[in-house]
């Protein structure tokens, strides 16, 4: 068929010619390419022993966090699960015993608290939503596992470690 | 000539029967126009008055004297005369005057929405969410009360209380003796009962749902759930004392309130008895009719769906859903 446009480029068939025939000359200079890049800054780094720093909006593993006397800020308003586009989010809330009160900020907490880590996007609406500042994303990468069941990570992973005095 | 008089509000004209106070004229019309009622409460009996969130712009006062009335008045306890104009929400006096009322009402009120159990149908969270400032002005202490246990169902936070005198009137019109009221005044109001006496009528109960902030809320319910996770639905039955006519918020499989319905102004249809409302929480207890309808605006409206069963929202593959069950049970097996 004849072509529309002159935009096609038309390739001779030539036969190759001596140098080319030999192959040394492209072997040396692929060869040079590659161990060129021997000395220049590697574009890698060797996770997991060094791990790149986040950027300061990165959101990855949620914390629940403790209020200043490290007591739990999270009062089981529900507004993250409510917000939560995943519905990756669901709690039980109990009332704080007398006894309690240094232990919980309000007079009502979060007995059981779960995210499941499969259903999360990431999204950071919980964050915006709470009213309390008691849930942050500022974790690292949420770790791999292999069974479903382990990614419903509870009070035991999401509650941050209380301050210890040293 | 016909006995009913015209009265305009906001520019719509409606005629009314004598004696309408300006409140219920609106109601008539329905829609934006209707101004807000914190303490009036149509079901009871000389409510009215308290709050004043439900003022109004009269720009002239009848056909006979058209002169405007001097200040705002409060709508539900002013009535209508004939050629009455009333301005509402087309007069920006009126807008900034409620959301002064607002802050008034909220001075004392705590900021304990996140832990309060009425959150998501409160009126004052509605009022406020409209009218409110973003922040309070006021510096001072806010008066601070402890819990008081009204019986073993009913559980009273005088912090939260706006003092709207509803739950007396209540209690007035339920009982023949008086069970409980408000001791000291102004500042120092709170509603209290007798030396802290239970209130053992058969009807009290209803004072949790004419409160309209969360200071008299269900014991049985305290925690429970947010009301925003809880899926309405109407249900009746044949009850001796009482309509039986209610709403069943479920969880799941349970039910965790029972409250009278509730119409477009929080008002309760027909009041309900402490047995249906406490003592029957099982399904087989109730006729269900249909999911209760929730406005679009209310935060309970997410995830509630008008029909009984949801639509389904995959196709149903039976082959499909075997496999994943025989895939469930390998990795539960662990």
């Amino acid at each position: 068929m004849e072509p529309l446009t002159n935009k096609k480029k038309v390739l001779a068939q030539k036969p190759l010619t001596f140098a080319e025939r030999m192959y040394l000359p492209a072997i040396t200079k692929g060869l040079s390419i590659t161990i060129s890049h021997f000395f220049k800054k590697e574009a890698t780094i060797r996770y997991p022993e060094v791990e790149r720093e986040f950027s300061t909006n990165w959101r990855g593993m949620h914390s629940l966090k403790r209020d200043e006397e490290g007591r739990e800020r999270c009062t089981a308003c529900g507004l993250c699960a409510l917000s939560c586009p995943a519905e990756a989010i669901t709690m039980i809330a109990a009332e704080r015993k007398p006894e309690e009160k240094h232990l919980y900020r309000e007079e009502k907490y979060a007995a059981m608290y779960e995210i499941n880590m499969l259903r999360c996007i990431f999204c950071g609406l919980c964050e915006e939503a709470c009213p309390k500042e008691a849930i942050y994303l500022d974790g690292p990468i949420v770790p791999s596992d292999y069974l479903r069941k382990d990614f419903i990570y509870g009070k035991d992973k999401l509650v941050e470690a209380p301050l210890t005095l040293k | 000539m016909s006995d009913k008089v015209k009265v305009t509000i906001d520019g719509i004209t409606v005629e009314v029967e004598p004696g309408t106070s300006i409140l219920n004229a609106a109601r008539q019309i329905g829609g934006d126009i209707v101004p807000p009622a914190m303490c009036y409460y149509s079901k009871l009996e000389g409510s009215g008055g308290k709050c004043r969130t439900c003022i109004v712009k009269v720009s002239k006062g009848s056909e006979k004297d058209p002169r405007p009335m001097p200040k705002l008045v409060a709508s539900c306890r002013t009535t209508v005369m004939d050629g009455m104009e009333v301005q509402n929400i087309t007069s920006p006096e009126v807008l900034e005057a409620r959301s002064g009322v607002v802050e008034i009402l909220l001075i004392n009120h705590p900021l304990d929405c996140p832990v309060c159990d009425q959150a998501g149908e409160c009126d004052l969270q509605n009022l406020t969410y409209e009218h409110g400032l973003q922040k309070t002005r006021y510096e001072f202490e806010r008066r601070t009360f402890d819990r008081i246990d009204i019986g073993d169902k009913i559980q009273l936070h005088m912090n939260r209380c706006i003092l709207c005198y509803r739950c007396v009137f209540l209690a007035d019109q339920i009982t023949e003796q008086r069970v409980h009221g408000v001791l000291n005044r102004g500042d120092h109001s709170e509603i209290s009962t007798y030396i802290q006496q239970a209130v053992d009528n058969d009807f009290s109960g209803n004072v949790i749902d004419v409160c309209p902030v969360g200071a008299l809320t269900d014991k049985t319910f305290r925690f429970r759930n947010r009301v925003w996770f809880t899926k309405p639905i109407d249900a009746h039955r044949d009850c001796p004392t009482c309509s039986g006519k209610v709403t069943l918020w479920y969880k799941g499989e349970n039910v965790l309130r029972v409250t009278a319905r509730k119409d477009v102004y929080g008002e309760v249809e027909a009041f309900i008895c402490n047995t249906c409302r406490f003592e029957k929480k099982q399904t087989s207890d109730w006729v269900l009719e249909q999911p209760t309808h929730i406005s679009d605006a209310s935060v309970i409206a997410s995830n509630h769906y008008e029909t009984m069963q949801p639509l389904p929202v995959i196709q149903v593959n039976l082959k499909l859903q075997q496999a994943n069950k025989i895939e469930l049970e390998k990795t539960s097996k662990f």
